[in-house]
């Protein structure tokens, strides 16, 4: 998947064969899921050389997870792009959840799991706080324009940082129609976050408003014209900073 | 035989009434669909039938964190790729009543990202694969002048989304909109959009290969 991957542990139980063991899960996950590396399963797959009904039993139930994901998000979300299979939209978010589900069973209570900016997160931070969430400025990555306060729960972005996309209303000549940059889904899990970000980003406009109707779910969406659009339950994530 | 006479006109102008209601309730249901669909200010998007109430995680018990362990790691070019398949960690799908069994611990290694700075390269104009970014496809070009990256392109990127030329023509009453400020850093987990920029790494990477 080709992604930096943090974890963060505050309980004190936590060794270096707990980092090893969930980084290992990670490896494991990209050697089988990677579209970038040839000898991976999907690799396999997608060159004939595997049939899916003969692949292993996360392979299969990632494709099942993936085509229940396509009928929920009504069609927004396909795995499948000019004849190739690529998962990697549902299998991040898929992997996190399992890691941290690792480190549940093995009792810890204050952690978060990131891969790539999406994150499964539980407990409290250093602090005994909430978690502290950045939103990334999509004009400028070293900014946040947004700080969230979450525990128990995943929080995932999905989006672009390219310019373009300079598309005109054809009822309204001379409208500008400024394009979304990016999504945050803030969801009871981070496959849940993760999956309805993807598809709701693909919807353009009426992303926001698909998560709107998702119930448990907030999103922030960013467009071009540098305003942000949120759901109505979002606010009570934000963390109001302290005037100093 | 009299009865069925003196039946018939009542049971007649009974129908008739039928007739009449039953004509009313589908004549008010046609205007309020009218009505509804002239008003409705969302249009095409109906919100999809989705049940996804799967609470993950115990209470937080906020208890006093006296100490913390924390290992950040990113991508590292120096580990070697784990060459052994490792047999399946986790079987089943991710709820939160799962039990995988914990991967047997293998080096960690994830597909480098470009070094943009490293070395030098050699002069000309290299281009990058397609990549598929799931929703688009992103193809990168890269100039190299000096043995210095000075020009990146985009020769392709997610543009023909039918959503993306979707037209923002609906009002949105319920939801909030406000302009981006931005904010101090004081967080420990930044969540940013990373589809697109895999993409362009990966392409990047693959255009850069060719200039060394």
């Amino acid at each position: 998947m080709g992604m930096p991957v943090t974890l963060e542990v505050i309980d004190a139980a936590a060794d270096e064969a707990l980092f090893d063991d969930v980084y290992g899960y990670f490896a494991y996950v990209d050697e089988k899921f990677s579209t970038y590396k040839e000898q991976s399963e999907i690799s396999r797959i997608n060159r004939g050389e595997l049939k899916l009904e003969e692949a292993s039993e996360d392979m299969r139930l990632i494709f099942e997870l993936a085509e229940q994901t396509r009928v929920e998000a009504n069609g927004y979300f396909d795995i499948r792009h000019k004849g190739i299979c690529d998962p990697s939209g549902i299998v991040k978010g898929w992997a996190i959840l399992n890691a941290a589900e690792m480190l549940r069973q093995k009792g810890f209570e204050n952690y978060y799991v990131d891969a790539g900016g999406d994150v499964q997160i539980h407990g409290k931070n250093e602090q005994g706080e909430k978690w502290r969430v950045g939103i990334r400025n999509p004009f400028n990555m070293n900014e946040i324009v947004k700080v969230l306060s979450l525990t128990d729960c995943g929080v995932a972005t999905s989006g672009t940082y390219m310019r373009g996309q300079h598309i005109y209303n054809p009822k309204n000549e001379g409208q500008l129609i400024t394009d979304i940059l990016s999504l945050t889904v803030i969801g009871p899990n981070i496959y849940d976050a993760d999956r309805f970000a993807t598809a709701a980003f693909a919807m353009g406009w009426a992303g926001i408003d698909f998560i709107e109707y998702l119930p448990g779910f907030e999103g922030y969406m960013i467009d071009q014209g540098k305003q942000a659009t949120f759901t109505t339950g979002f606010t009570r994530y934000v963390l109001n900073e302290s005037p100093n | 035989m009299s009865r069925n006479k003196s039946n018939a006109p009542s049971s007649f102008s009974r129908g008739i009434r039928k007739f009449f209601l039953s004509a009313f309730v589908v004549f008010s249901f046609v205007a309020y669909t009218v009505h509804e669909r002239l008003t409705s200010t969302n249009p095409g998007l109906s919100p999809a039938p989705i049940t996804p109430d799967t609470t993950t995680g115990q209470d937080a018990l906020g208890s006093a964190p006296n100490s913390q362990a924390q290992a950040s790691v990113s991508n590292d070019p120096a580990t070697t790729p784990a060459t052994d398949a490792p047999s399946a960690p986790a079987t089943n799908a991710p709820a939160p009543t799962d039990t995988p069994v914990i991967a047997p611990p293998i080096q960690f290694s994830t597909p480098t990202a470009p070094s943009l700075s490293q070395g030098t390269y050699k002069d000309g104009t290299y281009t990058g694969p397609e990549v598929n970014v799931f929703y688009g496809l992103v193809q990168v070009q890269a100039t190299v002048q000096n043995g210095k990256i000075t020009d990146v392109q985009f020769l392709d990127y997610p543009h023909d989304r039918r959503t993306s030329q979707q037209i923002n023509n609906f009002a949105m009453p319920y939801l909030q909109q406000e302009a981006l400020q931005v904010q101090s850093a004081n967080v420990q987990i930044i969540s940013g959009a990373t589809l697109t920029s895999e993409g362009f790494s990966m392409s990047l990477q693959n255009a850069l290969a060719t200039a060394h």
